[in-house]
Order: C-alpha cells, then sequence, then structure tokens
C-alpha cells in the first residue's frame, strides 16, 4: 500500500467537508430566491385579473380598483428615458469602441462605470434640483430623465463591448469599396452589431423598469391618468411602494400583482437577453 | 547504408555488447507504464506505451510537438485526469504498486512522483522559503527547525542555495527565470520525492540557465530517478542514459541513449534525429 | 470628420453630467454646509422642526446595515464562488450562475415587499427569538422584537449583494492561471488545498475589491432597506431595533421638505453619499482590474 503519513486521512476529511460546505452556500444563497419567486407567484396570482391591467385606483376604503394608469406610466417614462439613454448610450458607445483607445475614451468609460455606481437616489435628488425645482413642480419628463441618466452607461458598456466584437475585416472591406468611414460605422458595423445592442438594451430597460427611488420626488405619482408631460405620472414601482407601506390589506394584495406583473417582465426580458448573448461573448478585440 | 556483410559481422560484435548492456540495465525499474492509452475526451494521445524508467537514471522522452510525451509524462503522476474530459488506461507501477489501483489516494502518488514543469510556477504570495516549505507544510511539518533544515537541505540539492541563502523572505517571483526553476526544483524535491518528473523545465529559460539545470538533473540521479521530457536532443543526448523517442501518440524506439542516437533501430527515429522532420 | 465630433460629444456627455451632478449638488447643499459646517457629519439631532440637522444617526444606520450585510453576504458568496469556480462541473456552474444573477436583476421594491410580508415575519417569530434565547445577554440581541429593525436592513442587503460579490470574486478565482494550480497538485495537494493554499492567496486582492464593490452597491441600496428597516433616526446598539439609513431617510424626507434649509440638508446628505459610494467603487475597480478579472457589462458588476 503506498504509505500515507498520518495526517492524510485528516486533509481528505477536511476536502470533503470543505466541497460540502461550499456546495450548501450555494443552497443558502438560493433560498431567498426561491422564496421571492414562490411568494409573488403565488401571492400576486390569487390577486390578479382583468381589472388589475384596465382600472385606475381606487381611493382608499373601496376594494378593487387596478394599475392601469401605473403599468402605462411606467412605459411612458421608459420611453422618455430611451430619448435620453439611446442616444447617449449607442452613440457613445460608438465613440468607445471606434475612437476611444486614448486617454480620453479611458476617462469617458471610467466615468461610466463611476455613474453606474452613483446610488438611484442620488440621481433622483440631482433631477430634482434640476428639473423639479425650476418647473415648480413633478412631472413625467423629471423622471424621465432620472431613468435616463441611469440608462445611458449602461447602453454605453454594453455597446462598446458589441462594437468590438465587429470584425476589423468588414470594417476594411466596406471602406475598401469608397464607403465614407461614418456611413461604415453606421450602417455596417452597426447593423452587425445591431442584435447585441437590442439585448444591451432589453437589459437596461430591464433594470431601469424596476426601479423605484429615482421616481419619487422627480414623477412623483398619480392616481389617474395621466398624458401631459409636464405633470406628475404613476409608475408600476411607486405604486407598489405606496401599497405596500400602507395599511390597507387590499393594497398589499395589489402590490403583490404588481409585484408578480413588473417580476415576470424583468425576469423575461434578462433571460431572453441572455441567453441570446451569451455564445456571442467569445474572442474579444483587444482594447 | 552499411553492405549486409558488415552489418552481419556489427550486429555479432554489438550483439554481445547488447546483452552485456542489457544485464546492466536490469537495474530495478522504479517505475514500470504498461500499455497506457491516455484521451483528452476523442482525441487519442497516448497510444499503448509501455516503458520502463530505471531507478537512478535519467530517461528522456523525446518527439516532435503533439507526440504525446507530455501526456504520457503526467499520466506517471495522476495529472492527467485533472484535464475536463481527460481518461487513461493501462497501468502504471511504482515499485511494483500500480498508482492507478481502486484503493491509491492520488494525493500520495504526487507526493512520491514530484512534477516540474516547463514554466517556472513559484507561488507569488509566498516567499522563497515558504515556496520551499509548501509541500511540507501541507503534510503537517510545523517544527520550524525541521522546516529551514529542509529548505536549506533542498535549495542545495537544487543548486540555489548559495544565491539566495540571504534573501529567503523575498518573494518567490522576485528572482531571475532560472532560479525561479530551481526554485520550483527546490520545492518538488523538498517532500522527498522518489522520481522526479521534468517537463521541458529548461525551455522557457536561457542557455546558461539550461545548462545548470541539466547538470542539476546529473547530480539528482543519484538519489532519485528522473524523467525528462524535451524537445531539444541535443539536450537529451547530453543529459540522459536512456531514451524514448514518441511519434503520434506511439513509443517507437526505447534505449540506451547513446544507442538510440548513434544505432536507431526503427527508420522514423533516424529520421526525426537526422532532422529529417519535427 | 463631422460624424466623430458628434460621437465624440456623445462621449464626452457622461463627463460632462457627472462633473455637473457633483457641481448642482453642492451648489445646492451651500446653505446646508455653511450653516451646519463639518459638524453636519457627527451631530445626531436631526430636526426639521428646529432646522436643525446632522448626518450622524443616519451615517450611523447605513455604516451599521452595510457592514452586517457584508458580515452575513461575503462567507456565504466565496462558498458560492469557489463552489462554481474549482469544484462544480462547467454545465453546473453556468446554469448556477446565471441563476444567481438572476437574484440580482429582482427589482428592489420587490424585494422590499417579501422583505416586509415574508422575511420580516420570519424575522420576528423564529429567527430573532431564538437569536434572544441563545445570545440575549449581548446588547446586540436585546430588546423587543419587531421583525423590521436593522438586522432585517442587514440582511436584505446580504441578499442584494451576494449576487454581486460571488459572481465577481468567481471572476477572479477564475482568472487565476492553471500553472499555479498545477504546482500545487504536482506536490501533493487535495483540492481544498489547491484552492486554500495556492487559489485563494493568488486572487485576495481581487477578491477584496469584489467585497467593496458589493460594499458600494450596499451603501446606496434604498428601497428594500426603506421597506424593513424601520426608519427611525436613532443609534443603537441593538440589532432588533430600527434604525434609518442615507438613503433610506433621502427617500422618506424630500417629498415632506418644506423649508430651504430642510431641503438643502437633505441634498447635503445626497452628497455626503454620493462622495462616498464614488470613492469605494473607486477603489473597488481598481483592486479587481489589478487582479486582471474584468466583468463584462453583461454581468452588471
Amino acid at each position: 500500500m503506498i504509505a500515507a503519513p498520518s495526517t492524510a486521512g485528516t486533509r481528505r476529511v477536511t476536502d470533503r467537508v470543505m466541497t460540502w460546505l461550499t456546495a450548501a452556500a450555494v443552497l443558502i444563497a438560493m433560498a431567498p430566491l426561491a422564496s421571492v419567486l414562490i411568494y409573488v407567484t403565488l401571492q400576486g396570482a390569487s390577486a390578479l385579473n382583468w381589472d388589475f391591467f384596465t382600472q385606475l385606483p381606487k381611493p382608499v376604503g373601496e376594494l378593487g380598483g387596478g394599475m392601469a394608469n401605473a403599468i402605462s406610466g411606467s412605459l411612458t417614462l421608459i420611453l422618455l428615458a430611451s430619448c435620453l439613454g439611446l442616444p447617449v448610450g449607442i452613440l457613445g458607445g460608438l465613440y468607445l469602441a471606434e475612437l476611444g483607445n486614448g486617454s480620453l475614451g479611458w476617462w469617458i468609460r471610467f466615468t461610466a462605470d463611476v455613474l453606474n455606481g452613483v446610488p438611484s437616489i442620488v440621481v433622483g435628488v440631482f433631477v430634482y434640483t434640476l428639473v423639479v425645482v425650476p418647473m415648480k413642480r413633478f412631472s413625467a419628463i423629471a423622471g424621465g430623465a432620472a431613468l435616463g441618466i441611469m440608462m445611458a452607461p449602461l447602453v454605453m458598456r454594453t455597446t462598446e463591448e458589441l462594437v468590438r466584437l465587429v470584425p476589423t475585416s468588414l470594417r476594411e472591406a466596406s471602406l475598401a469599396l469608397g464607403i465614407p468611414w461614418w456611413v461604415t460605422t453606421l450602417k455596417v458595423v452597426l447593423r452587425t452589431a445591431a442584435v447585441g445592442i437590442v439585448t444591451g438594451v432589453m437589459l437596461a430597460v430591464a433594470r431601469i423598469g424596476g426601479e423605484t427611488a429615482p421616481l419619487l420626488f422627480t414623477a412623483f405619482n398619480n392616481q389617474y391618468w395621466q398624458t401631459r408631460l409636464d405633470q406628475p405620472i404613476a409608475s408600476l414601482t411607486v405604486q407598489l411602494y405606496n401599497y405596500a407601506i400602507a395599511p390597507y390589506d387590499d393594497w398589499h394584495r395589489q402590490a403583490w400583482a404588481a409585484a408578480l406583473v413588473l417580476m415576470s417582465i424583468t425576469l423575461l426580458l434578462n433571460i431572453a437577453a441572455r441567453l441570446v448573448s451569451r455564445p456571442r461573448l467569445m474572442a474579444r478585440r483587444p482594447r | 547504408m552499411m553492405d549486409v556483410s558488415t552489418s552481419v559481422w556489427t550486429k555479432a560484435f554489438f550483439g554481445t555488447a547488447e546483452r552485456m548492456l542489457r544485464i546492466e540495465d536490469m537495474t530495478a525499474e522504479r517505475i514500470k507504464a504498461v500499455s497506457v492509452d491516455a484521451y483528452f475526451g476523442r482525441t487519442h494521445a497516448v497510444r499503448g506505451v509501455s516503458l520502463g524508467i530505471q531507478t537512478n537514471r535519467i530517461t528522456a522522452i523525446i518527439g516532435p510537438s503533439g507526440c504525446g510525451k507530455s501526456t504520457f509524462l503526467r499520466c506517471l503522476n495522476r495529472m492527467h485526469e485533472l484535464v475536463p474530459g481527460a481518461r487513461m488506461e493501462g497501468q502504471v507501477f511504482l515499485d511494483g504498486e500500480d498508482v492507478y489501483g481502486r484503493d491509491v489516494d492520488p494525493v500520495m502518488v504526487r507526493r512520491r512522483i514530484g512534477m516540474v514543469f516547463q514554466r517556472p510556477n513559484p507561488f507569488p504570495t509566498m516567499s522563497i522559503f515558504d515556496n520551499v516549505a509548501a509541500g511540507l507544510r501541507l503534510n503537517g511539518v510545523r517544527d520550524r527547525r525541521l522546516l529551514d533544515e529542509a529548505v536549506e537541505q533542498s535549495l542545495r540539492q537544487a543548486a540555489l542555495w548559495d544565491e539566495v541563502k540571504d534573501v529567503l523572505g523575498r518573494p518567490g517571483t522576485s528572482i531571475s527565470g532560472g532560479q525561479q526553476q530551481r526554485l520550483c526544483i527546490a520545492r518538488a524535491l523538498a517532500v522527498k520525492p522518489e522520481v522526479l518528473l521534468m517537463d521541458e523545465p529548461a525551455s522557457a529559460l536561457d542557455p546558461a540557465s539550461t545548462l545548470k539545470i541539466e547538470e542539476l538533473a546529473r547530480t539528482l540521479r543519484e538519489t532519485l530517478t528522473v524523467v525528462l521530457v524535451t524537445h531539444n536532443m541535443q539536450q537529451a543526448a547530453r543529459a540522459s542514459d536512456s531514451t524514448a523517442f514518441m511519434l503520434n501518440g506511439e513509443l517507437v524506439e526505447f534505449g540506451p541513449t547513446a544507442e538510440v542516437f548513434t544505432r536507431p533501430r526503427d527508420r522514423r527515429t533516424e529520421d526525426y534525429i537526422t532532422g529529417r522532420f519535427g | 470628420m463631422a460624424f466623430r465630433v458628434v460621437l465624440t460629444v456623445f462621449g464626452l456627455s457622461v463627463i460632462v453630467l457627472v462633473g455637473w451632478m457633483m457641481i448642482q449638488l453642492l451648489v445646492t447643499a451651500m446653505p446646508a454646509i455653511q450653516r451646519f459646517g463639518a459638524a453636519f457629519l457627527w451631530t445626531s439631532r436631526w430636526d426639521p422642526v428646529h432646522n436643525v440637522f446632522g448626518a450622524l444617526t443616519f451615517a450611523y444606520g447605513t455604516v451599521a446595515s452595510s457592514l452586517l450585510a457584508l458580515i452575513l453576504a461575503v462567507p456565504v458568496s466565496l462558498g458560492v464562488a469557489i463552489f462554481l469556480a474549482e469544484i462544480a462541473p462547467v454545465g453546473v456552474s453556468t446554469v448556477l450562475s446565471f441563476v444567481i444573477e438572476l437574484l440580482a436583476s429582482i427589482p428592489s421594491v420587490i424585494l422590499g415587499l417579501w422583505g416586509i410580508f415574508v422575511m420580516a415575519p420570519f424575522l420576528r417569530n423564529v429567527v430573532e427569538p431564538a437569536l434572544q434565547a441563545v445570545l440575549g445577554w449581548l446588547p446586540l440581541f436585546s430588546g423587543p422584537m419587531y421583525g423590521i429593525g436593522l438586522l432585517a436592513g442587514g440582511m436584505i442587503l446580504a441578499i442584494m449583494l451576494l449576487p454581486i460579490v460571488s459572481s465577481v470574486s468567481r471572476e477572479v478565482l477564475r482568472a487565476v492561471p492553471l500553472s499555479q494550480r498545477e504546482a500545487a497538485y504536482a506536490l501533493g495537494a487535495t483540492r481544498w488545498e489547491v484552492i486554500h493554499r495556492a487559489v485563494l492567496p493568488y486572487a485576495r486582492t481581487g477578491i477584496i475589491g469584489a467585497v467593496i464593490l458589493g460594499l458600494g452597491r450596499a451603501l446606496g441600496e434604498t428601497l428594500a432597506v426603506t421597506m424593513v428597516i424601520g426608519n427611525r433616526p436613532q443609534i443603537t446598539t441593538s440589532l432588533f431595533q430600527p434604525a434609518y439609513t442615507i438613503a433610506a431617510a433621502l427617500a422618506n424626507e424630500f417629498s415632506e421638505a418644506t423649508t430651504g434649509i430642510y431641503i438643502s440638508a437633505l441634498i447635503e446628505l445626497a452628497a455626503v453619499l454620493f462622495v462616498i459610494s464614488l470613492i469605494v467603487n473607486a477603489i473597488a475597480r481598481w483592486l479587481v482590474w489589478r487582479v486582471g478579472a474584468t466583468p463584462t457589462a453583461m454581468s452588471g458588476a
């Protein structure tokens, strides 16, 4: 028998124990996720009905009602946010990928990461001072601006990564045909990277669609339908928050329903985006 | 090639010498590989190699890139199986006991069969002293005096002691490439293995360091058995006692180094040695 | 050429944005800065009625909840990262990493909802009584048990930190070169010993970076925390008591702020939070970048 020193047994046991401990850590990590999914699905499903999607919230004390305005409000806010977030994100990302290899590019990238890390509530405060105070009211525009500020760096980074994946040979082929650089970049490079960029946008939308803090004092909230952009507007997240912390059981029920709708959309967007993008992120052009 | 009569005479003369050599060659075989096949997934990298490694000798394994010599080497100390999707068949006997036996702990095998790699890989977060002591500490040695002695002895064996004895506290990566490789050898020697496997140990080093490593191997064979994989034929010819030539996963020829290089029995060996390919 | 200019302008706009943010926050916080000076940071009184404002209680709550979150999350995250990077087979690892990253995508407000109605009752009925029974002599676990409070805040933050710390740590571990592992295996080390003695020391800097990145996230978390932490501005030694964080205070008080100085003080709070999270995030990214593990934009890090 290949002789083993006396410590070998302990070492083997330690190895086993640590393997089980790390596996246990994974189970512990999954537990809250499972719990959240289960509760939201169960509680939300029982509270979800057609009214939820079509009715306006009822005043306190009256049962029933829905969050139709909140759903449309969230969509409006996301659209507004995209007006800021998409141009800055995509064009900025293009800059980083095509022209951003110098020190300016480094600073822009660094700043985008910084912007990513700014707490969302601070973004809300900033937009409050910038938009709400001069306008003297809460508005959808303010909310859209806050969400747009958060969207921009997210879209920027994914756009940069994906544009870098487009092979140089493609660019060269287009340029060699005498096509000007800006047309090449827009029509050839961007089009090739389009699918990836779209998934990046999906992820960004999922992220800002779930944000509440920056909306609390920019878009505020609204119990009625809203079409004007310079008035406060409802959103699914803020409505959820208000209902969750209120003392009424009926509102709690609706909060769970809202949670189910919000979570389903967020998870769907995330899963779809990641499934599509994962195999593509293989080879990378050197930075 | 010689004509028939001279070759017959040569065979007769050398035949006796061969037989004499073979008796001398009958020193014990520390490692005996029997019909080893190694796979990476579906790629058949080593095909039915049987080889006896003699005790206190240096056995070199040569062959062109991709011939399976490193893979075979890694089968000897059960490093091959660490690659996902890798498997092997066959037996490898260390002093008569199959290292792939059912009750055998690979950890113990690797303690008795040490390995030095192509690129020096000292632990960067550890000092020179700690690098050499790493294997000992793993095996539970705590006594500082024992560790000091063992580290000094291993560094002397690796011909590195004089160069680093005053800077043992410096990080393992703070010395030159050649010194780092000797550090790795010292680290491997500290656990007192019976066999040292060297996988192209000098290929990443400058010529001066290369020669030092070869000298080192020659001194080491007095206390242990060395298997040296190299793509450098001159090195094999200089440094080893026996040489095995592998091609496409197969063992083509194996014998005393002098013979393999001057009178190779197989045509392919001759072609490789004379540089017709590889 | 015009197009290049256009692209550069849009690229620069982020720098302009962040710079503007810093300046704007400072300017609007100026009245409060001038009124309270540096004492703002260590005054614990927050009195909107008498217009006296100090950030200490919020700073305490922020630091305490974040620290608690780290204490709870880091060991588990490390375990997860080690399991996924070193022990699990590749297919299992990919799927599990994906699932854990999904945890990161759950909106804060939904976690808060779950926290109020599921986690807090669990704490109130199961965890806190157990802790008090065993360790009640410690001031940490004394006092009435509401479920809602500092412990709840810390726990929910821990749940939110877990995906980010574990996925960045996992990348850091995977960046450790194979040669280091081989060197350890060749010496006759068990798998755990290879991890413990060769891989982890090498990855140490990056893992610290991952933890600090998590800290940065925890400092700025608003919704989930404000829903379960109790929102009472007090400095308390008991984990079972309600507390308040800077972000939660901003969320709750902003729409009610009436006087100029009140608003200004709140903005100063926001500025403090901004600066702290900036520094923490910068340190974290530098540490992670140094080890060569660059999280992709898709991983949300």
